[in-house]
């Protein structure tokens, strides 16, 4: 436990910030263009599908998969910045 | 060879393999029997997550659902993937650092207090309860429908199998077990979702297939709408619950799905905090594999169906000529045919063709002039609104059937129909033994030895630990043979608990350094009677859905109960003395990485 407490706050909020910015893309994938929106875009063709139909049916599966990738990413980089990585 | 022996072949086969890992794998501690030695790789902890997340639930219901519902089965496919976003970010790295064995044990230490710890326990135990008797009786019926056994001979077989593996090897045994169940189940699902994609569309993949074009020149899902609304059948990509019931539906089943102790208990078993979040990502991809084929063998199945019974013309398909599948179906149970008009045809459109809730036929032990099952609650009259659909519906199908006959009704080769049938096992087993093992280790960790008796020595755990996991196998073998009768509402009860009670505590716990013993106490408690008290009131207490809470059904209520939740927890944290300096120096520390402890390899 090398890390000071001043260091140790601007990792928590760096990791928050990370949180945020891809539960916002979470939460616009599926909730914005699988329920809310979904009419305005299902009148898109997309492949064959409805878009607003496949976002809720394939699409954010798809885009959850990438996101928690691309955090798991961000966070190993982070880990490194700050050396708090195992 | 002929279909029961290549069935025996494939269910046999993977049992032996079952056995074999569990002998393999036995565990000598209580670190081991809790979370596999604190040592597996992130890859095959991922395929392990999957397999025991991924229930006979997953495996024979959800294509069915969807291919029943359309549109608003979208909140299932969203709900039950997305949740792993919430656990990979907000819950598993940090519960891991933490370094507990169990949920409870995490709730009882963070807040100090052995009330919160009981609540937790007595929630992870309703929850998996609920859980776990869908999954003995889903092996008790795919053993009656391939292998013509008793489902009560079919039930106490995969008893005795888990039973093994659960009880001998503990975690350890059943994260290698649940590795080679996910490997059979995902061959089982995919497999034939191939087939059927490429028989249909000319695509391989089913996640291109439902978007391809048939040879009439319309796409599959644009046949699927027009099909479905000249029988009168609502539009199949169009919604019919309203935008406020599907959204907190899907927030309820991604809570929940973030808050289910058998889930989250397998993010403990890795060695490092980094791994917490690989695992989240790697159990996704799995799971993806299969949810993401969801969607296409639905619509295929049901293009299939209609179009098999109804033939080619769309008027429908004299019984006598009717292909083996559906007389096999209806002997099983799961089809029915009721001659309302007197014509020998059978049709299939909009509507009930049986006098029952869900339309569900009551079979007597009579034959009909055609040879089809006779009922005592068909309708009699042929009505039917002309200006809707062109006949009277005469067939009762059950969502099942989307899966677990599909093989037939597309013609696929037997050893395709005995692998869907040793994949269905796999699916119902793999969750079966996660939930037991968090059965038990609520009882002999969370209960005996740190409630009851602190000065039990590890190998006294580890018997009480066992112990527990064969009562536990006991009582769900005997809600296998005797299944309460509301088994779909009981699974929401179970979502809606953790996303009311277990989620939003964990969060606070680790997010809000100030959330003190009384705000989480309080909190838990709100979250647990009001989603209940709803559920109930609607199941059992003659609640009807006029009444819903600004239009939220009961499946949905979890997340009202989950803001009501965090509001109270908040709320009475502020009036009350903040938590100790040193509580407030490990939430400080739980969200740094380093130092998880040294892993012990095995």
């Amino acid at each position: 436990m090398s890390i000071s407490p001043e260091q140790a706050q601007a990792y928590w909020k760096e990791n928050l910030r990370i949180i945020y910015t891809y539960l916002a893309v979470w939460f616009v994938a599926s909730y914005g263009c699988g329920i809310l929106f979904v009419e305005q875009l299902d009148a898109i063709q997309f492949f064959g599908f409805p878009l607003g139909f496949w976002f809720g049916q394939q699409g954010s599966i798809f885009v959850f998969v990438v996101l928690i990738w691309m955090y798991v990413a961000s966070m190993n980089k982070l880990d490194e910045k700050y050396d708090v990585h195992e | 060879m002929s279909l029961d022996l290549l069935t025996y072949l494939f269910i046999g086969g993977s049992f032996a393999l079952y056995i074999g890992i569990a002998i393999w794998a036995r565990a000598g501690s209580t670190k081991e029997f809790y979370v596999a030695g604190g040592g597996v790789p992130p890859i095959a902890n991922g395929m392990a997550t999957a397999a025991d997340w991924m229930s006979a639930a997953s495996f024979i219901s959800l294509a069915g659902l969807i291919s029943f519902v359309g549109r608003d089965g979208s909140a299932y496919l969203m709900g039950w993937t997305g949740g792993y976003v919430l656990l990979a970010l907000l819950l598993a790295p940090y519960l891991r650092k933490f370094g507990k064995f169990t949920v409870p044990d995490f709730v009882g230490d963070r807040y100090g207090s052995s009330t919160a710890r009981i609540i937790a326990v007595v929630c992870t135990i309703v929850i998996s309860f609920t859980y776990v008797a869908g999954q003995m009786r889903g092996v008790g019926i795919v053993f009656s429908r391939y292998l013509h056994v008793d489902i009560n001979t079919g039930v106490i077989v995969g008893m005795a199998i888990v039973f093994f593996y659960a009880v001998l090897g503990g975690m350890k045994g059943i994260t290698y077990t649940q590795v080679a169940q996910y490997c059979v189940l995902i061959l089982a699902f995919t497999v034939p979702a191939f087939f059927l994609s490429a028989q249909i569309t000319g695509h391989f993949l089913p996640q291109f297939g439902l978007g391809a074009t048939l040879e009439s020149g319309q796409s599959v899902l644009a046949t699927l709408d027009q099909l479905s609304v000249d029988l009168g059948f609502s539009q199949y990509t169009s919604g019919k619950k309203s935008t406020i019931d599907i959204f907190f539906l899907t927030v309820a089943l991604m809570c929940g799905t973030a808050g289910l102790p058998h889930v989250i208990v397998r993010f403990f078993t890795v060695p490092r905090v980094k791994d917490a979040r690989t695992t989240g990502g790697y159990a996704l991809i799995f799971i993806a594999l299969l949810y993401t084929a969801v969607p296409g063998v639905a619509g295929f199945g049901r293009v299939n169906l209609i179009q098999e019974v109804n033939g080619p013309q769309n008027t429908g398909t004299a019984y006598a000529e009717m292909p083996s599948w559906f007389k096999n179906w209806e002997n099983a149970g799961l089809l029915a045919w009721n001659d309302r008009n007197g014509d020998g045809i059978v049709q299939y459109a909009a509507g009930a063709a049986f006098d029952a809730k869900k339309g569900k036929p009551a079979f007597i032990d009579e034959r009909g002039e055609h040879g089809q099952r006779m009922t005592s609650n068909a309708k009699t009259d042929a009505s039917f609104d002309a200006a809707k659909q062109p006949f009277a519906n005469e067939v009762y199908v059950d969502r099942d059937i989307m899966v677990l006959a599909n093989p037939e009704i597309a013609q696929l080769p037997g050893w395709v129909i005995a692998l869907v049938a040793a994949g269905a096992v796999a699916a119902a087993l793999s969750t079966a033994a996660g939930l037991l093992l968090v059965i038990s280790t609520a009882i002999s960790h969370d209960l005996m030895k740190k409630t009851i008796n602190p000065n039990i020595s590890d190998k006294q755990e580890l018997m009480y630990a066992r112990l527990a996991a064969v009562v536990a196998i006991c009582i769900a073998g005997y809600f296998g043979i005797n299944p309460p009768g509301f088994v779909a509402q009981v699974v929401a009860l179970a979502f809606g608990i953790a996303c009311a009670s277990v989620f939003p505590t964990l969060m606070l716990g680790i997010f809000y350094k100030r959330m003190n013993t009384q705000g989480a106490i309080a909190g838990m408690l709100v979250g647990l009677v009001s989603t209940v008290g709803y559920m109930w009131y609607f199941v059992f207490g003659g609640g009807n859905s006029a009444d819903y809470f600004m239009g939220i059904s009961p499946g949905g209520f979890g997340t009202v109960g989950m803001i009501l939740h965090f509001i109270v927890a908040l709320v009475v944290a502020q009036m009350t003395p903040p938590p100790s300096e040193e509580m407030q120096r490990i939430v400080e520390d739980l969200r740094i990485p380093r130092g998880a402890g040294v892993a012990h390899d095995h």
